[in-house]
């Protein structure tokens, strides 16, 4: 099984993990005033790159900490784990949210 | 306050006498119940001097690097995760336990919450203790690498439970202590029994 280095655990199996979805989504500064389909853009539409991938996990059989990690989503390699501060860097989702 | 003393008891206690008959009849493992200990979750920022200060009301220092327990002057101080304590007293009653530390805790900005019906505790003793474990765990509990001193959270079987590594003693004989929650307890106790039968003495 895989192996994922918790920042905290270090190297555990796969199934003490589970998947928190793509790092760093920025929650709208105005909500209110997006469209409903600026409004689904946020909630549902995710990157779907081929290759690297800034994304959440949650040691959640462990010591139920988040972090963050940089995946290769081709070899399911883990690049890089860290806190989940260091991997906020990405554009944001909400291009033509501005008024 | 009612005297709630009478009320602890272990939650496997009806599986007491089975664990007792079993571990006679098998070689180097032993499984035993463990008296029910006050414990408390303690959250609290790790940056000095919050943990020295709370360490001075639990009777020991606190574990300092992940995954690693210390012993306090009746109990225990293991460390869950980089904000996070669990503190069991042998000695002390649940709420003062709680109140106690709470105080100490207060100062910093942390808290201690009593949890002491939130896990209860099996003992597993014996040469081929971590042997009957390693068959449903998946990390290192090798003597060299999980030693005294040591403790994770993690699964044995389907289940979460807190390994903590007491003494290796001199002749080998390991002694682990394992943490669970007492809805998983039954099925963690039917797991060791069952993992345990390999290890009957030859008839």
């Amino acid at each position: 099984m895989q192996l994922i280095a918790c920042p905290w655990c270090g190297q555990r199996e796969e199934i003490e993990f589970s998947y928190g979805g793509q790092a760093a989504v920025a929650y709208p500064a105005d909500p209110a005033s997006l469209s409903d389909e600026q409004w689904a853009r946020f909630v549902f539409f995710r990157d779907n790159p081929k290759g690297p991938f800034a994304e959440r996990w949650v040691h959640s059989a462990g010591c139920r900490r988040w972090f963050g990690a940089v995946r290769d989503t081709r070899t399911y390699e883990f690049l890089s784990v860290g806190p989940l501060s260091a991997t906020t860097a990405r554009p944001s989702v909400l291009p033509e949210a501005t008024p | 306050m009612a005297d709630t003393s009478m009320l602890v008891r272990h939650p496997l206690e009806a599986r007491r006498t089975q664990l007792t008959e079993l571990s006679a009849e098998l070689d180097g493992v032993a499984l035993e119940l463990e008296t029910p200990v006050a414990a408390v979750d303690l959250r609290l920022d790790p940056a000095d001097p919050g943990p020295a200060a709370v360490a001075d009301v639990a009777g020991g220092p606190l574990p300092a690097q992940p995954d690693t327990w210390t012993e306090l002057v009746a109990g225990q101080a293991l460390r869950l995760g980089p904000d996070e304590w669990l503190l069991t007293s042998t000695a002390a009653r649940p709420e003062d336990w709680e109140f106690g530390l709470d105080e100490a805790a207060a100062e910093f900005g942390g808290t201690a919450v009593d949890v002491s019906a939130q896990r209860t505790t099996v003992r597993v003793r014996g040469a081929s203790a971590r042997r009957l474990l390693a068959s449903g765990c998946a990390i290192d509990l090798r003597p060299a690498s999980f030693p005294r001193g040591r403790c994770a959270q993690t699964l044995l079987g389907q289940a979460g439970v807190l390994l903590v590594a007491h003494g290796v003693d001199t002749r080998g004989d390991d002694d682990l202590q394992l943490f669970v929650r007492p809805s998983f307890a039954g099925y963690v106790v039917d797991w060791l029994v069952d993992a345990a039968q390999e290890f009957r003495r030859p008839t």
